[in-house]
């Protein structure tokens, strides 16, 4: 059996949150991904994420395509219902699912050629469809499971492990996000967990297409020098616009900061971000000027990071379809079927 | 010059158009009013793919006897094309009718000898009628409705009836219809002798019948069935199977309180992203179909063995057209039999409904979500542009007030709450058939991974062969079992002397049985069977098993059911003949007899040798 158990038992002062989880029972199988991948780092912020956040763990829903990345699903959130779908069709997947059923917290998680190659027409078109979501592209620039072929984000120029030099040109899934209308663009690195934690809670309390572009470097076969996607390469090129906190509830801010270097935002349900402006005049509600940031710090081979873009007042694809707020699994036969009488009338009609 | 066609209530009349023109209403209206006098008509669009400037025909088959399917060759051509004339002209019968617009003379060279002409001035007429462009092109139309309701003796006043249903309260446009028409009609009376060899009689031959095309009747079944969520891709020709779907929900499905939606339709980017849509509305317990064409079916078919392997509903309608590739897109077969049957990589095989007309493309839509719940996989329900397209008569829809959702296995909170068992492909009633649990249902227990790669009974990850034999072999039960769900074959009347047997299903329908009856007058025993499902049940192999020979018909060139029933029956491939019509027009009684009765002289079945020669 290539699946493996992980025991159940934990510390007994392990601490538990307000609904009485505890941080284990947001955890899922242990991960047979390669010793110090990053992607079991994002498993980790993720598990944190929603331990902190206090989220029922089956009131999630976590749904993936294929690859390294599209795996991880199965190493959290284990009494979370997962999906597991085909190379490149999450998106198509998730926003079934969500259509669905509109009470569940939906998780997209992906990788780079999941996302960028084989399905970059399915992830363009759900980011347009403002499907209410968390979407995670674990970005490593690097077909894992094959062995070390380019994926579609890896930058021109990148050296592989062989030593082939990278020739096409990337796709930045941040910049073609906020080009169709993403209302929450972020990007962080899996060796960030400081940036990362709170960039995933604020996500999941957005209400709309909420993208989140994780650099997470391939131990295996993307950590090499002349690879643009190393811990050393990344590290060396953050270029962090923000820091984010994410304060539950209304609580009042009470740490003191420096005049204008703090913004406050109110997500849909109250719940507020604070932003501790790293980047001088960077302002994360301009989206024309945030794809220019981009790609001025692009060219000069810099990687942002932080929370790039927020819309305060989003909308997302129920809002467009007016459907009822009660899940449509949940309609029952009278909801759904007009009747006998209905149809002798529809009958008369057509005579 | 051989006798004018005489005949009352029996006859075929085409309409030759350009696309665009605006003529579709007027053709309709023209059918419509027959039906209204009692008389059944069948009738048959037949469309290039295309908006404007190319040719479109409209066939009316009237028949008091009722045969719905299409006969073959035209008793009268409304010739309205000059693009089409010479293929027009020579397709009308000898002794049958040419009307056509007399504005411009026709050289007798353009004309046939054994046939009669009734030409009326059309275009001159509207000109002088009307000075706006839009109206004399429209108008026209309708005049030739007017035309025809004298030449063939109808009840003008069932026009006019027809005409202020369709322009309720617009009485200007009731008034400007109904003098167009009368114009045509006074033109005729006063210069032409009235009635032609064809006419209508009022009659009482069509009951309570109902004139609908199978997409809507589906799209219909689909709101009945519970569907609430839709995800397609326009293509030809089952785009309007969405489009009703829309129209039925804004008028079914709106909460009366808040005016939101109980449904949600979308347009999704490709046909890939439609199916996996409605995978994941499935799975997470909405009921979710899609409708395509055979294109459609060859981008889906990764996600439908997801769908089968994975064990997620799903109802996916095939609207079959001509193909391979692009094929024949405004033009009917039965070529996605096979493609549908064994759809996607690896052993796969899939649930089939056959509907034969809108009656059953309703029954068989609102039964697709129950199959698909019940069996936990993919159903396809196979329309052609035959009876997706056209409106058919068929029985009236009738609904059962007592009838429930059936959802199938499903286990809900408070089963585990109680602590009750569960692992998602345990086969705990021996049926193949196993245990799901919705996303969401209960914070610690039920929980499992969806996925496409080979998994234990619990769903966890393996690549054990054990595990992977096992769970493919209940695959194959499931499969069985779903035979006691489906729509048994209709058999039709038997005889002890048969020794020939015919198969047919779907749109072949109508011809079919009408084949029948003049093949009989022939004095051939001949026994039916028409199929409504795959897999097949066990009197289709009974069925083979009791006749010499059986006759396999259908509209594809490689006899698809044919292989499906060698296949899945363990049949000698040498007892069943395949009949094969696939021009991309519908199937005939004429094409399905003269095959039939080749067959049967050449086996030396008396008295078919005479019938041939």
């Amino acid at each position: 059996m290539t699946f493996i158990n992980k025991p159940t038992f934990h510390h007994p002062k392990l601490a538990p949150n307000s609904l009485g989880y505890t941080r284990r029972d947001y955890e899922g199988a242990v991960s047979t991904l390669c010793a110090g991948c990053g992607h079991d780092s994002i498993s980790a912020a993720i598990i944190q994420s929603c331990f902190e956040l206090e989220i029922p763990p089956h009131r999630i829903a976590k749904l993936s395509g294929i690859g390294c990345s599209s795996k991880t699903p199965n190493y959290f959130l284990g009494s979370s219902h997962g999906f597991n779908s085909v190379h490149g069709r999450m998106p198509s997947v998730l926003t079934g699912a969500n259509l669905a059923n509109r009470d569940l917290i939906y998780l997209g998680v992906s990788g780079d050629g999941d996302s960028a190659s084989i399905g970059l027409g399915q992830f363009a078109h759900c980011i347009r469809r403002s499907v209410n979501m968390t979407y995670i592209v674990e970005n490593n620039g690097v077909y894992g499971l094959t062995k070390g072929q380019f994926s579609a984000t890896a930058d021109r120029g990148s050296k592989s492990k062989r030593g082939v030099v990278n020739f096409d040109e990337p796709i930045d899934l941040v910049s073609l996000s906020l080009q169709l209308g993403a209302s929450f663009v972020a990007r962080s690195f899996s060796g960030d967990k400081g940036q990362l934690v709170p960039m995933i809670k604020a996500a999941i309390q957005h209400h709309g297409a909420a993208l989140i572009d994780c650099i997470s470097p391939c131990v295996a076969f993307n950590n090499h020098e002349g690879s643009t996607k190393s811990f050393d390469y990344v590290r060396e090129h953050n270029d962090a616009v923000n820091h984010l906190d994410v304060i539950v509830g209304r609580e009042e801010i009470t740490a003191d900061y420096a005049p204008g270097t703090v913004e406050e935002i109110v997500q849909h349900n109250g719940a507020k971000l604070r932003l501790r402006k790293l980047a001088e005049n960077y302002d994360p509600h301009d989206r024309i000027a945030a794809m220019k940031y981009l790609q001025e710090r692009q060219s000069a081979g810099e990687i942002v990071t932080g929370v790039l873009y927020v819309e305060p007042e989003p909308t997302d694809l129920h809002d467009y379809l007016k459907t009822v707020d009660q899940p449509l699994n949940e309609l029952a036969d009278k909801d759904l079927c007009p009747g006998a009488e209905a149809l002798e009338q529809f009958n008369e009609s057509l005579r | 010059m051989p006798r004018p066609l005489e005949s009352t209530n029996d006859f075929v009349v085409k309409f030759a158009n350009v696309n665009g023109s605006g003529s579709a209403s007027a053709n309709r209206l023209f059918a419509k009013s027959i039906l209204r006098m009692g008389v059944p008509i069948s009738s048959r669009n037949i469309f290039p793919s295309n908006i404007q400037g190319l040719p479109t025909w409209y066939e009316v088959r009237v028949s008091e006897t009722g045969y719905l399917g299409r006969r073959g060759g035209v008793d009268l051509m409304v010739a309205m094309n000059p693009q089409t004339w010479d293929k027009d002209v020579a397709s009308i019968e000898p002794g049958g009718y040419l009307f056509y617009d007399s504005t411009k003379p026709v050289t007798p060279a353009k004309l046939r000898d054994d046939i009669n002409v009734v030409g009326v001035p059309l275009t001159e007429i509207c000109n002088r009628e009307y000075s706006d462009p839009r109206q004399r092109q429209l108008f026209k139309n309708v005049m030739y409705v007017g035309a025809l309701s004298a030449l063939l003796d109808m009840e003008v006043a069932e026009i006019e009836r027809l005409i202020g249903e369709q322009f309720k309260g617009k009485g200007k446009l009731i008034a400007a219809n109904n003098r167009a028409l009368q114009i045509g009609r006074d033109h005729v009376l006063t210069q032409l002798k009235c009635p032609l060899g064809l006419r209508l009689k009022r009659a009482e031959a069509v009951g309570d019948r109902v004139f609908i095309d199978g997409n809507s009747a589906a799209a219909l079944g689909c709101v009945y069935g519970g569907a609430t969520v839709a995800a397609w891709y326009p293509i030809t020709p089952s785009t309007s199977l969405a489009e009703a779907f829309m129209r039925f929900c804004r008028r079914y499905r709106s909460d009366p309180v808040s005016g939101k939606n109980r449904f949600s339709i979308v347009q999704a980017e490709d046909e890939l992203a439609s199916i996996g849509m409605v995978i994941g509305a499935a799975w997470n317990g909405a009921r979710a179909f899609t409708c395509t064409s055979g294109p459609g079916i060859s981008l889906m078919q990764e996600f439908i063995g997801l769908a089968y392997f994975a064990e997620v509903p799903a109802v996916i309608f095939d609207i079959q057209r001509g193909g391979p590739s692009t094929g024949m897109p405004t033009r009917t077969q039965q070529s996605d039999i096979v493609t549908c049957a064994y759809a996607s990589h690896g052993d796969t095989k899939h649930v089939l409904l056959l509907p034969a007309d809108p009656h059953e493309c309703f029954e068989f839509a609102a039964l697709s979500f129950d199959l698909a719940d019940r069996l936990q996989t993919p159903i396809f329900v196979m329309l052609d542009l035959d009876i997706g397209m056209n409106e058919w008569l068929s029985a009236p829809f009738a609904w059962d007030d007592s009838r429930r959702m059936d959802r199938g296995k499903v286990v809900d909170f408070n089963d585990l709450e109680a602590g009750r068992e569960f692992g998602r492909y345990r086969d705990v009633d021996d049926d193949g058939i196993a245990y799901r649990t919705y996303p969401g249902t209960h914070p610690t227990r039920g929980a499992f991974f969806t996925r496409g790669s080979s998994k234990d009974a619990d769903a966890r990850y393996t690549e054990e062969g054990a595990a992977y034999v096992e769970n493919m072999q209940r695959l194959q039960k499931k499969f069985r079992t779903a035979c006691n769900f489906l729509p048994p074959p209709v058999l039709g009347r038997t005889h002890k002397s048969a020794h020939f047997g015919v198969i047919y299903y779907g749109s072949t329908a109508p011809a079919m049985e009408e084949a029948l009856d003049a093949l009989e007058d022939h004095g051939a025993v001949l026994d039916l069977m028409r199929l409504r499902a795959f897999p097949f049940h066990d009197e289709v192999a009974a069925f083979i098993a009791r006749y010499d020979k059986v006759f396999v018909v259908e509209q594809n060139r490689d006899a698809q059911m044919r292989m499906l029933l060698v296949n899945e029956c363990n049949v000698d491939p040498n007892k069943l003949i395949p009949i094969l019509h696939y021009d991309g027009t519908p199937i005939t009684a004429r094409f399905i007899i003269r095959e039939i009765a080749g067959r049967l002289a050449a086996l030396n079945v008396r008295p078919f040798r005479k019938v041939i020669a």
